[in-house]
């Protein structure tokens, strides 16, 4: 399992990392794998804000969907228009370009109360 | 739950496993779904289907029962030739679908997996005395082989030239050493054949082949049941509980064509009574857009009324649509039609298309 050192992470998979006023989210790479092939990704419209732990997107594998849901509370300022095109590089690239979307956090101190990757791996293991 | 012999094989290739018909299957390999799929459309893919089971028929009196019981013509077929044909109960729906092959002196009958025992249930229930029905399922074993390049590799392993075989023609042969009954047959659109042999050997015929792909250059590789269902599905062919099943009429399924009524058929008349009142439901493939319409999911005219159900969808990977077959009320099944499918709650873009999404190689 690949791993962002840098980035924290959600019970629920997804990851945040910091980069400069914003956050930018995807799922992990342990999600992507047990997903499997990524075929549609359904995202929000920017300037939509979202609760912590609220579903903001679905992701579609071959086999299923499933809710993606924002890390902390905060406002979505990008979202990733080269997925609409290219589903797959979520599997690709979960940490680079396969990222989903970019918020603006109502509360950055809940940064620190997420999973560091460490914590993170141990959760993702136990799976 | 039932494993086949490759089970081991397949677990050791780091496939993810499922429940399939009561048979812990290969669903995708480290592959992917969507790569298995393509390399099947360019070169050639193996597929465990130990799971289908197969019932010889023989004795006096066999080829009037089989006629009886099969909804398709059969009494024209020759020797070795292969025909797709549906089982249907008195009510004309369909108890399963089948791949019934004439042999020099049996008639070998292919069946699904999940409708096995109730097909022989039936099977023994409408049998004459004098007519012997034998279940080869578990001393058989059944290996597909398809794709552009499938026919390509068998004449490198085969005794005989399988390329000699039409399409829907079968013969027996020795390849790689096992005595096979070899069928141009297959469930993915592509060239290929479908391989019975015994059981023992099921895993040196599968490594076997896979071994002679790599001597020979030609790409093989094993492929899981999530791309054999895409496949299957862009190719029109019918998954029995998605678009046939008991609850639904062949002709709404655009089966007609596996229906003789020209001769004496379980279902027969309650297929033209139907006929007569006409259809209520047809089936019909959309293209749609922002999302996967899966199974269940509401089919909606353009003004929101409900006009029917997608029974399969999913992700295309050769057409690269997301597409569903659903049956819904005829009057909306002209090619082009705009309609609705509802998913999350919202009425997603979805237009009627030209069936199939890939037209088998076979019939161009």
């Amino acid at each position: 399992m690949n791993i962002d050192k840098n980035a924290r992470y959600a019970a629920s998979h997804e990851y945040a990392l910091k980069a400069g006023d914003v956050f930018v989210v995807g799922i992990s790479d342990h999600a992507q794998s047990a997903l499997g092939d990524i075929v549609f990704v359904e995202l929000p419209a920017v300037g939509k804000t979202f609760k912590q732990g609220e579903a903001f997107g679905v992701i579609e594998s071959v086999k299923a969907a499933s809710d993606v849901y924002l890390p902390m509370a905060g406002t979505i300022t990008e979202v990733n228009g080269n997925l609409e095109a290219d589903p797959a590089l979520v599997n690709r690239e979960p940490h680079g370009g396969g990222w989903l979307i970019k918020f603006k956090a109502a509360n950055p101190a809940d940064f620190n109360a997420l999973l560091d990757a460490a914590a993170y791996e141990t959760e993702a293991a136990k799976e | 739950m039932n494993t086949t012999r490759l089970h081991d094989w397949h677990v050791a290739a780091g496939a993810k496993m499922a429940p399939f018909a009561g048979y812990d299957m290969p669903i995708t390999y480290p592959l992917g779904a969507v790569e298995e799929h393509n390399l099947c459309r360019r070169s050639v893919g193996l597929f465990d289907i130990d799971h289908m089971g197969q019932v010889e028929v023989q004795g006096p009196g066999a080829d009037e029962f089989v006629s009886r019981l099969a909804s398709a013509k059969i009494l024209d077929m020759a020797a070795n030739d292969a025909r797709y044909s549906l089982l249907l109960n008195e009510r004309g729906t369909v108890i399963d679908d089948l791949f019934i092959y004439r042999l020099k002196s049996s008639w070998w009958i292919v069946v699904n997996a999940s409708n096995r025992l109730e097909d022989l249930a039936w099977f023994n229930k409408h049998k004459p005395a004098g007519v012997s029905l034998v279940d080869h399922s578990d001393s058989t074993y059944m290996i597909a082989v398809q794709g552009p390049r499938a026919i390509e590799l068998l004449d490198l392993c085969a005794k005989d030239k399988i390329s000699a075989y039409p399409r829907f023609t079968s013969g027996r042969t020795s390849i790689l050493g096992v005595d096979c009954l070899v069928g141009r047959t297959g469930y993915t659109g592509e060239d290929g054949v479908e391989l019975f042999f015994s059981a023992e050997a099921a895993v040196a015929l599968w490594t076997g082949l896979l071994a002679a792909g790599r001597k020979h250059g030609i790409e093989t590789a094993a492929i899981g049941l999530a791309a054999r269902d895409s496949l299957r599905f862009e190719a029109g062919m019918p998954l029995h509980g998605h678009e046939i099943s008991q609850a639904i009429y062949p002709l709404e399924s655009n089966f007609k064509w596996a229906c003789d009524f020209d001769k004496e058929f379980i279902g027969k008349a309650a297929l033209e009574k139907l006929q007569a009142e006409g259809l209520k439901r047809k089936l019909v493939t959309l293209d749609v857009t922002g999302g996967i319409p899966r199974e269940g999911f509401e089919v909606q005219s353009a003004d929101g009324k409900t006009i029917g159900t997608v029974v399969a969808g999913m992700f295309c990977p050769s057409v690269k649509k997301m597409a569903a077959n659903a049956l819904i009320d005829p009057a909306y099944a002209k090619l082009g039609t705009a309609l609705k499918v509802v998913i999350r709650g919202a009425g997603k873009d979805a237009v009627v298309v030209k069936r199939p999404l890939y037209l088998p190689t076979y019939r161009r």
